[in-house]
């Protein structure tokens, strides 16, 4: 680098730079928590929603699902699953249920978890509040997540 | 090697190295899990196998850094490490948590480690990468705080340069926002939106710090180019890393219900992400091209030019080709995800642990370089590993342009599970390279107990690196 670019100027750059960025990042992190409430769809977020959300975590379904794009890549998108599935929360509940204790041979499987009705159910009702967030442009492209 | 304290890095280096092994056995079983569905199933699902296979990640290259933290700062600051005991305690601590954790994941259902570790008390659980038990959390923070102490004690008891502050710059950014993981709403949104506080801001963020002044550290030492020059560059690199990459976050926030702007933020500063990286491969290049001695450490200096080179590729090119909203709308969370996080890990954050290890392990064993012999099996292993990562993740991406094609482009879109069968080619292919990659791995542990003649260095003289 040219000598009339000093070392000076460089940290300055850094230290400037860092903490200019770093401060507009909070302020838009202030803008974005206060318009939530517009899209996050807390308006729906029961009790049974958050024992869901609960459940979702302690069987650490992140593992192979994705959830509105993150997670892993091993089985299907989960944001839109309450759509995909005909808004019914009884065709999710019916499909964790009857997963085979051993998987299906040669095939990727979803663990049976024998979870109870309420469980299901508290399940099914944090899939569809999922859902309902309103995330632009109504991400994933169609229905197959 | 100056200080006698800054052997207490070798025990760091060979717990990360070990995980390192462990992460990329549970790497080759993912792998097969893609294509043979059913492998291990139910013993070991794929949702365990993979939260072995990052945490296990996330857990060496810790090491890696601390290991690199307690072998540099030592000498940077002219002192001994201010508290050698501690860091000693710490490794153990660390060695022990992480191993129960990761026994942890295997040994009991998920839902059981939770119930046992009292999730419910402070549930932290159950959310990518961070799926550690709230205890094992409290660990890290409590293992980070005494590094910070006695790094930082160090540090400012003894000299102070530009790399070991950036170091501890990067080390506290990094104990910071892992208080992040700590925060978990019942707000699936706020939730995320603050889970990226630990998981953007550490990748694409602090830990940019520590990998920049880790790079410079070991090029000041295989080249002698000037302390000035080296310090210039690694200010100017941080600085873009930051300045893109902090609202670069916004990437991450376009479709989990947060507001439209981040569209355009995430995109536009995010597409200058891949500068800084791009500045790093300058950097190392043109610094060993003007290099003042010949380092007899020929694999050390392979390794900051491939850390340099790979991180460019893996983090910048390959994160700026799903970065774009209209572009991450087809992309978002398919195999092209996946094909970007393997190569931007590597190339960044494996390689440049494994380029100060390269430098420093035979100074701790009383060398100067490992000998003539061992030197050959280690840069066998760079290009194993390195091509073997390459092809990972151009085969990830030819998985991923084509899932993205069946599964969201063409007008009649398949689902998930069907478009998963027609890319098992691709798995396959994936897989085999991930065998490769072992291999290297293997040729690389070899590499430390290879026995040949030793070699010294040549210094050269000024006049003579000019022509």
């Amino acid at each position: 680098m040219r000598e009339t670019f000093t070392k000076g100027m460089a940290r300055n750059i850094y230290y400037g730079g860092s903490v200019f960025f770093f401060l507009v990042f909070i302020g838009l992190t202030v803008d974005t928590v206060k318009s939530l409430p517009k899209t996050d769809n807390r308006e729906n977020l029961t009790a049974e929603v958050i024992a869901g959300k609960r459940l979702w975590e302690h069987n650490n379904c992140i593992g192979c699902h994705t959830l509105l794009g993150e997670g892993a890549y091993f089985a299907p998108e989960l944001g839109n699953v309450y759509t995909r599935f005909g808004e019914s929360t009884e065709a999710i509940k019916a499909f964790i249920m009857s997963r085979p204790v051993e998987g299906i041979p040669g095939r990727r499987s979803m663990p049976q978890f024998n979870f109870t009705d309420q469980e299901l159910e508290e399940l099914a009702q944090f899939l569809k509040y999922s859902d309902g967030i309103k995330v632009a442009r109504d991400w994933p492209p169609n229905i197959q997540g | 090697m100056k200080y006698k304290s800054q052997s207490i890095a070798m025990l760091y280096f060979i717990a990360a190295i070990g995980l390192f092994v462990g992460q990329i056995l549970f790497g080759v079983i993912l792998g097969l899990q893609y294509v043979i569905g059913d492998f291990l199933f139910p013993e070991i699902p794929f949702n365990v196998a993979r939260m072995v296979h990052t945490n296990l990640l996330i857990v060496w290259l810790l090491f890696g850094f601390m290991g690199a933290a307690y072998f540099l700062v030592p000498e940077e600051s002219e002192r001994e490490l201010y508290a050698p005991w501690l860091a000693k305690l710490m490794f153990w601590i660390f060695l022990v948590a992480g191993a129960l954790t990761i026994l942890g994941y295997l040994m009991v259902p998920y839902a059981t480690l939770a119930e046992i570790t009292m999730n419910d008390l402070l549930p932290t659980m159950g959310r990518e990468f961070l799926e550690q038990p709230t205890i094992t959390k409290v660990g890290i923070v409590i293992v980070a705080l005494a590094f910070i102490f006695n790094i930082g004690m160090t540090i400012l008891t003894g000299r102070k340069t530009v790399i070991s502050l950036v170091l501890l710059t990067g080390i506290v950014g990094l104990a910071v926002f892992f208080l992040f993981s700590f925060y978990n709403p019942h707000n699936l949104v706020l939730d995320k939106y603050f889970w990226w506080f630990v998981v953007h801001l550490w990748v694409e963020g602090v830990w940019e710090l520590i990998m920049a002044s880790l790079l410079a550290y070991v090029l000041i030492k295989v080249t002698g180019v000037d302390r000035e020059v080296i310090e210039k560059w690694l200010y100017i690199i941080i600085a873009m890393a930051l300045i893109s990459g902090i609202i670069g976050t916004g990437h991450h926030f376009f479709w989990i219900g947060a507001p439209d702007y981040w569209q355009w933020l995430g995109s536009v500063f995010s597409a200058l992400e891949p500068i800084p990286f791009f500045m790093m491969t300058l950097f190392a290049f043109n610094v060993v091209s003007k290099r003042r001695r010949d380092h007899p450490n020929k694999a050390a200096t392979l390794w900051a030019l491939g850390t340099a080179v790979m991180a460019f590729l893996g983090a910048g090119v390959w994160g700026f080709l799903h970065t774009l909203a209209p572009v991450n709308f087809y992309t978002h969370g398919t195999q092209i995800t996946a094909a970007h996080g393997h190569m931007a890990f590597y190339g960044a954050y494996v390689m440049v642990v494994l380029t100060i290890i390269s430098y420093s392990m035979p100074l701790m064993r009383g060398q100067q370089a490992a000998n003539a012999r061992a030197q050959l099996f280690e840069m066998w292993a760079f290009w194993l590993m390195t091509i073997a990562m390459v092809f990972i993740t151009l085969f990830l991406t030819g998985a991923g342009i084509l899932q993205v094609y069946l599964q969201r482009y063409s007008d009649a879109p398949m689902t998930f599970m069907a478009t998963q069968e027609k890319i098992q080619i691709f798995y396959w292919l994936r897989e085999g390279a991930g065998v490769i990659f072992l291999i290297g791995l293997i040729i690389y542990l070899i590499s430390f107990f290879v026995k040949g003649e030793e070699v010294k260095m040549v210094e050269r003289h000024a006049a003579e690196a000019a022509s």
